[in-house]
């Protein structure tokens, strides 16, 4: 009697649980999208959000994941980098959403990493960055350095001939770290220092007469010289205006940019600047099936006939779907799970190849190079044989030389030192200081 | 019998006729060049474009230009190769580079593009020039002769040569002479250094700085003699190309500054909302162009009344809504107009896009007027930089012989009594405040020229503003005049040594020590006005 009391009540216990968990699957996946809506950065994060939007829409269109529907959190961090911080706090504290998918500026990741290392949460950042960081808790699915910068460079020295060099940036840490690892792999190669010319400009430059000016006369010293420009998003417009009305053809001067993609280009008329070199690990021009299919889902979404389609929002197409796979792999959306299941994940990318998430947590990619066209289009002109695998750390730097980052157990460390074999502080950690 | 009979005829007749085109294409030997070029590695090209050449075919240079500006593409079914006559979206139109037929829109996952890449296009570049070096007009004749410049290698020598001895024009004999010399300095001959002593052609220069490294002395030391000289007479070129672009860039803070110089200098109003009058300005020449799709030039002269009109109009409601009923009040009127910034910024972005708008550069305004090979002055700039100086005349007559200058200027000096002279005061703040606002919407169409249109616009000019306005003297017209220029031009001389980020804080720093030398700028307002 006493027996069949304890089973029957047991039992019932067991089926409360059961329901309970049911109840819990039916929750959705809850999706934060930590980007900017309004202000400075709004021109090219607006985009990302309605990426992300898609790809959920479209999730949930072939039935969710592990039966669950995939919901959308929206926040507007306002291109404010402290707000960014509240923003990321408020999905992970009072929302509890599952991801972020976030951030385009690499001070508004910084901002957000000790936010995200304290509540544990998962970031996906789309942005090729300056590299010198891996955090246990980001997931980096931009460009590293060596996936964007060093092929470019690589492509000028041997396919061009180039053999003087100018690196034009924008006064901010993205460029200033990207032409420091530039400029000791090019004097690593054997360039003279009197072959490189350094120039910063502020954010937002219109004025370029001078600066292209002096490009024009470095490059009549008799060797054949090229830009390599770190110039922020829409500046180069008036750049790139400023060099067609002065008379620089790309066969004279080739400029390669590397934060120069299509939606950039939508705003300009880019007849002058034909032949002029973009790097990056996605055109929207690339020939194959996955990225026509996503062009079209991309019109539709924004019935735009006139849409674009970048890298950045190629990067988040390929973490959103890594994550589905990894969420699938672990069987549940459980944060330290959805990690140890993510390393190794591989899911297609949009050229018609592969990419692998590695222990760093950067991505295998290609690199491409492409030439503006005057439909304001790419044409790629040159990719590496096989996809790069992101460096966390770069070679080219002092002090960056000897860290590797490795996210397995048992090192599991962003900032392993192997001269010294110690774990140094966290992403976040470095970010706070 | 003999009906059927005749229409079988005709049939037959129709078949042929059908099908003579066709068998036409497929003989073609320009089929078969283009393939082989479409289908040749990166190494093969250069053969295949001088097949084409050498083929003498009177379409060959329409295939090359397509080729060079990417618009050569491969039906993948066929292999048949096309030209894309329009390539934007997903699906291009495409013709016949054979009869040059329409053959309509074809999905771009149909199509496969011939590659090129600058190395095939500089040579390409060379090629067209040298076949346009047959045209008739002399200026093309001349053009295409300084495109040939630095572009000349062994197999060019030889038809430029004969090209020349058929040469009359002194102008482009005289380029092609430069184009050969380039390439004998290359291959050792030092008398060609003579020809080139006089040239302030980017490339000569470049042909002689080789020429200086190179391992012939003799060589060597002379064009190191003709680069001396041609160094000095490019010091004189830079001094008027830095005066320019000072002048230049000058006339753009000018612009932005000078409806300041009137709603703050004038009447002492804070609108921290200037900086979206001129943005709400360069969006109306947008919209202009949107309106007349094809005419940007006409489009552009159009909104410089629209703009006009439609930054005075919102500058009306700022002043009627906001700014009356903080009259006298500075700091309230500061974080007001910050916030009406604000919401103009984010309704931009909102209504029309957070993306940036693209407007277009009519033919007239773009490239520039070149004064000889080292100097050249950008047309865009060039027609900037006079609209400003147009803009201030006009300001300046209705500032000193119109009633309305009259009244603003009684309003401003002492407003009671000028009421109690019967001038309605209020009219008077709203007209000022207006033709202020108006002026920063001339100032957006001109800024549409120069730099990206987008909400962000205003905020980058409305700090510069301030800074002409100060520096210059509040209240005095002349003075953000010559403040605007001497500023524009201090910041470019101090570019080139100190940098972009280094000349803007030094700009700073020297105007917050003048500030504090003269608090009232340059041209201080004199009398019992300024007192008041």
């Amino acid at each position: 009697m006493t027996i069949k009391k304890h089973v029957k009540l047991g039992l019932s216990a067991l089926a409360l649980s059961v329901s309970l968990n049911a109840m819990a699957d039916e929750d959705p996946i809850k999706v934060g999208i930590l980007h900017s809506l309004s202000g400075t950065m709004a021109i090219s994060e607006t985009v990302l959000k309605d990426t992300v939007e898609m790809l959920i829409e479209k999730q949930n269109a072939e039935g969710g994941v592990l039966g669950r529907q995939l919901e959308a959190v929206v926040v507007d961090p306002a291109s404010d980098w402290p707000l960014f911080a509240e923003k990321a706090r408020e999905l992970l504290a009072q929302e509890e959403v599952d991801v972020i998918f976030g951030n385009w500026t690499s001070v508004s990741r910084k901002s957000v990493l000790p936010v995200v290392e304290e509540l544990n949460g998962l970031l996906f950042y789309p942005v090729q960055y300056e590299g010198e960081e891996s955090s246990e808790n980001v997931f980096y699915t931009g460009a590293a350095p060596n996936q964007q910068a060093i092929p470019a460079v690589n492509y000028l020295m041997n396919n061009i001939g180039v053999e003087r060099w100018v690196l034009a940036g924008t006064d901010y840490v993205y460029p200033r770290t990207t032409n420091k690892i530039l400029e000791t792999y090019l004097m690593d190669q054997g360039v003279a220092k009197e072959d490189i010319m350094i120039n910063y400009t502020p954010f937002g430059h219109s004025d370029w007469q001078n600066i292209v000016s002096d490009i024009k006369r470095f490059g009549s010293a008799g060797k054949k010289t090229a830009v390599v420009s770190t110039i922020n998003g829409d500046a180069n417009v008036p750049f790139y205006r400023e060099l067609g009305n002065q008379g620089i053809s790309a066969s004279d001067i080739p400029v390669v940019a590397f934060s120069v993609g299509e939606q950039e280009l939508s705003g300009i008329d880019t007849g002058p600047l034909v032949g002029h070199l973009a790097a990056w690990n996605y055109f929207m021009s690339v020939d194959s099936d996955a990225n026509y299919d996503f062009i079209d889902q991309w019109i539709a979404h924004t019935d735009d006939e006139e849409a674009v389609t970048n890298d950045p929002m190629e990067a988040h197409y390929i973490g959103f779907n890594m994550y589905i796979e990894a969420v699938k792999k672990a069987g549940t959306t459980d944060v330290d799970a959805v990690k140890d299941a993510i390393i190794g994940v591989t899911v297609p990318n949009l050229t018609g190849g592969y990419a692998a998430m590695m222990p760093n947590h950067h991505i295998t990619k290609p690199v491409l190079i492409g030439e503006i066209q005057d439909n304001g289009q790419f044409s790629v002109v040159w990719e590496t044989p096989s996809t790069v695998a992101g460096d966390a750390w770069s070679d080219y730097l002092p002090g960056s030389r000897d860290m590797i980052a490795d996210w397995r157990k048992p090192m599991f460390c962003g900032t392993f030192n192997t001269k010294t074999g110690s774990c140094g502080a966290s992403a976040g950690e470095m970010a706070a200081e | 019998m003999s009906i059927i009979r005749s229409l079988t005829l005709l049939f037959i007749a129709l078949i042929s006729l059908l099908s003579l085109p066709a068998q036409a294409q497929e003989d073609d030997p320009g089929r078969e060049l283009l393939i082989n070029l479409a289908e040749a590695p990166a190494s093969k090209v250069e053969e295949a474009l001088g097949a084409i050449v050498s083929s003498g075919d009177p379409r060959a240079r329409s295939w090359l230009e397509a080729f060079g500006s990417n618009r050569l593409s491969r039906i993948k079914d066929t292999g048949d190769v096309v030209v894309v006559l329009n390539n934007r979206g997903r699906d291009w139109e495409i013709a016949n580079p054979l009869t040059g037929e329409n053959m309509g829109d074809m999905s771009r996952r149909e199509l496969d593009r011939v590659a090129i890449n600058n190395r095939i296009r500089g040579q390409l570049e060379g090629i067209i020039a040298m076949l346009d070096l047959n045209a008739a007009d002399p200026d093309v004749r001349e053009a295409s002769a300084q495109d040939i410049m630095g572009k000349v290698d062994a197999t060019l020598v030889k038809p430029l040569e004969a090209r020349l001895e058929l040469e009359e024009n002194a102008a482009v004999r005289n380029r092609i002479e430069q184009a050969l010399a380039i390439y004998r300095v290359s291959e050792g001959d030092i008398e060609a250094v003579d020809i080139l002593a006089g040239s302030l052609h980017p490339r000569a220069r470049a042909a002689l700085n080789n020429a200086v490294r190179g391992d012939n002395p003799a060589l060597a030391a002379k064009a190191k003699q003709a680069l001396a000289t041609i160094e000095q007479k490019l010091k004189l070129n830079r001094a008027a190309e830095t005066l320019y672009f000072g002048l230049s860039l000058g006339s753009v803070l000018v612009l932005a500054a000078i409806g300041l110089a009137i709603t703050f200098g004038v009447m002492g109003v804070i609108n921290m909302a200037h900086g979206e009058l001129i943005m709400l300005g360069a969006y109306t020449t947008w919209g202009m162009q949107q309106l007349l799709p094809g005419q940007p030039g006409l489009a552009l002269i159009l909104s410089i009344p629209a703009g006009f009109m439609v930054a005075a109009t919102a500058g009306i409601i700022i002043e009627r809504s906001v700014i009356q009923y903080l009259k006298g009040r500075p700091l309230e009127t500061l974080l007001a107009t910050f916030g009406i910034s604000l919401i103009l910024q984010q309704l931009v972005r909102t209504v029309i896009s957070p993306q940036n708008r693209t407007v277009v550069t009519p033919e007239w305004m773009s490239g520039s007027l070149v004064v000889n090979d080292a100097l050249s002055l950008t047309l865009n700039r060039m027609y900037v930089l006079g609209f400003a100086l147009v803009v201030f005349a006009l300001l300046m007559l209705i500032m000193r012989k119109t009633r309305l200058g009259l009244e603003v200027r009684a309003v401003t000096q002492n407003r009671k009594m000028a009421q109690s002279m019967g001038i309605r005061a209020t009219r008077v703040d709203i007209m000022t405040f207006a033709l202020g606002s108006g002026v920063a919407g001339l100032a957006g169409v001109a800024l549409s020229q120069l730099t990206n249109v987008g909400p962000n616009l205003g905020q980058n000019y409305i700090i510069d503003s301030f800074m002409v306005v100060v520096f210059g003297g509040v209240g005095n017209l002349w003075g953000t005049l010559i403040a605007g220029l001497s500023l524009g031009t201090i910041n470019q001389l101090l570019e080139p040594w100190a940098g972009a980020v280094l000349a803007k804080i030094i700009v700073l720093v020297f105007i917050i020590l003048f500030i504090q030398k003269r608090p009232k700028g340059l041209f201080p307002q004199k009398g019992r006005a300024a007192e008041g």
